[in-house]
């Protein structure tokens, strides 16, 4: 089973269905019982980080996440959920994150030319940078849909793979058990859904 | 690279799909949730569901429609139609929308972009504008096309955007259902005046006017249609081959096994 962590933030339907989708049983759900029970974790999010952040740990699901990612259960963060997983967020001011990953989130304004519209919205292609288990079923080059303002910086180790808008973006992370997708597998079509699927099977790491 | 977007357009009135001529005589297509899937798998790159229902009941029908495409359909899904409050804009999201686009509720209510994108995110916003050349002037028109506000068109729009829509559609009722093209003179005057990702619709009448429409205003990202894509004219897979020949960047959808 996968545990959709719920902490107030965004809208998790169509996480959800995509999980049924592909077969695989998924719980949107606040109870560290069920994280417990959970073969994975996804962290999803959308919003503001601080805002998103301050949840996550009001709702006690922040330490549950890292105690299970450290346990070496498979871990997904998705668009801000991906970006709580790094230390720190310039995002309005500068705020901690998870820390599970190395590396800070800053704006996409910092790198990208002046010509390029933010957010960056729409479908772009994936440039794969490691030999992710996430790429499993899926093709260097397809495509899958992003909408955000900030990318994960000063991360070069943990890159599985960047897009290109107007500037070399991070799209997708690992570190060991902890993965993180910048776009939205849960609407990236048949590409997203073999993401969700590669996913699913990775196992626990020892 | 990004891409450019095609948006198919899914009029819905008490749970069916409809597309009229300038707004009127609506001839009934499909149900919503296979023509959802149905361009889905045919490369959509998203959807727009429009709730022209006016009763409570297909209110309720449009929600559970909703619902039932989201639960198959994993391609963005913008929602508009009926959206006058923050409590609308709920409704909809929990129902598996990722946008949702306000158009006489943003001229009843000023304030309901900004409490919206507060609340959801600008990327979940987009200000849907019915325009209309008036004596030589863009004017906001509201309630489907049929009431003129007087307001000027480019001026609404960027207060809009300045007040936190993520997205612009901008419909043409000049060339709305006449198929002879979209309506590129106030497409360009609107990516003049803002920021953010433009969407054209009204007017599209074969696939070289979406080639003429990203070839004459790069800055356009998206082009939407309804009527075209659901009888047939145009297919969406053909399309974007020949947008692709014509070195318009696109997503070209394979068959893929999940």
């Amino acid at each position: 089973m996968i545990a959709i962590i719920d902490y107030g933030v965004g809208n998790l339907f169509s996480l959800k269905s995509s999980f049924a989708a592909i077969g695989a049983e998924a719980q949107v759900t606040a109870d560290i019982n069920v994280i417990d029970r959970a073969s994975h974790i996804i962290l999803p999010g959308v919003g503001a980080f601080s805002d998103a952040a301050a949840k996550l740990r009001d709702s006690g699901m922040a330490q549950a996440v890292i105690d299970r990612a450290g346990a070496g259960k498979p871990l997904m963060g998705i668009c801000l959920g991906m970006q709580l997983l790094f230390d720190k967020s310039y995002e309005y001011g500068e705020f901690e994150g998870l820390g599970l990953i190395e590396g800070n989130i800053r704006p996409i304004s910092d790198v990208i030319p002046e010509s390029f519209k933010i957010p960056h919205i729409g479908w772009n292609s994936l440039e794969f940078k490691k030999n992710s288990p996430l790429f499993k079923y899926i093709k260097n080059g397809d495509y899958v849909y992003f909408v955000h303002s900030y990318y994960a910086a000063d991360c070069d180790d943990s890159v599985s793979a960047v897009t290109d808008y107007g500037a070399s973006l991070t799209a997708s992370v690992e570190r060991g058990n902890v993965f993180g997708c910048q776009f939205h597998p849960e609407k990236s079509g048949d590409v997203g859904l073999n993401i969700l699927r590669a996913f699913c099977e990775i196992g626990v790491s020892e | 690279m990004i891409t450019k977007r095609i948006i198919p357009c899914l009029d819905v009135k008490n749970g069916r799909v409809v597309k009229g001529i300038n707004f009127e005589n609506l001839g009934d297509v499909d149900s919503p949730v296979r023509l959802a899937e149905y361009y889905s798998r045919c490369g959509a790159d998203e959807l727009v569901f429009y709730d022209i229902t006016a009763s409570a009941e297909g209110r309720e029908l449009f929600t559970d429609i909703l619902c039932k495409t989201a639960e198959k359909v994993f391609i963005p899904l913008t929602v508009g139609g009926g959206i006058n409050t923050v409590e609308d804009f709920d409704r909809v999201l929990k129902c598996g929308a990722d946008k949702v686009s306000v158009n006489s509720g943003a001229i009843r209510n000023p304030d309901l972009i900004g409490q919206a994108a507060k609340l959801y995110g600008d990327q979940c916003v987009v200000i849907s504008a019915d325009v209309k050349r008036v004596d030589g002037v863009f004017r906001v028109f509201a309630k489907g096309g049929r009431e003129n506000t007087g307001m000027e068109a480019i001026e609404w729009i960027r207060r809009c955007v300045g007040n936190g829509a993520g997205e612009v559609v901008l419909n043409s009722i000049d060339t709305d259902g006449v198929k002879k093209g979209f309506d590129l003179e106030m497409l360009e005057k609107v990516c003049d005046a803002v920021s953010v990702p433009v969407i054209a619709s009204g007017g599209a009448g074969c696939a070289d006017d979406f080639i003429t429409l990203f070839k004459t205003l790069p800055k356009v990202d998206a082009g939407l249609a309804a009527s075209i894509f659901h009888f047939g004219e145009v297919g969406i897979g053909e399309l974007k081959k020949k947008m692709a020949e014509n070195g318009i960047p696109c997503r070209i959808q394979e068959n893929g096994n999940v």
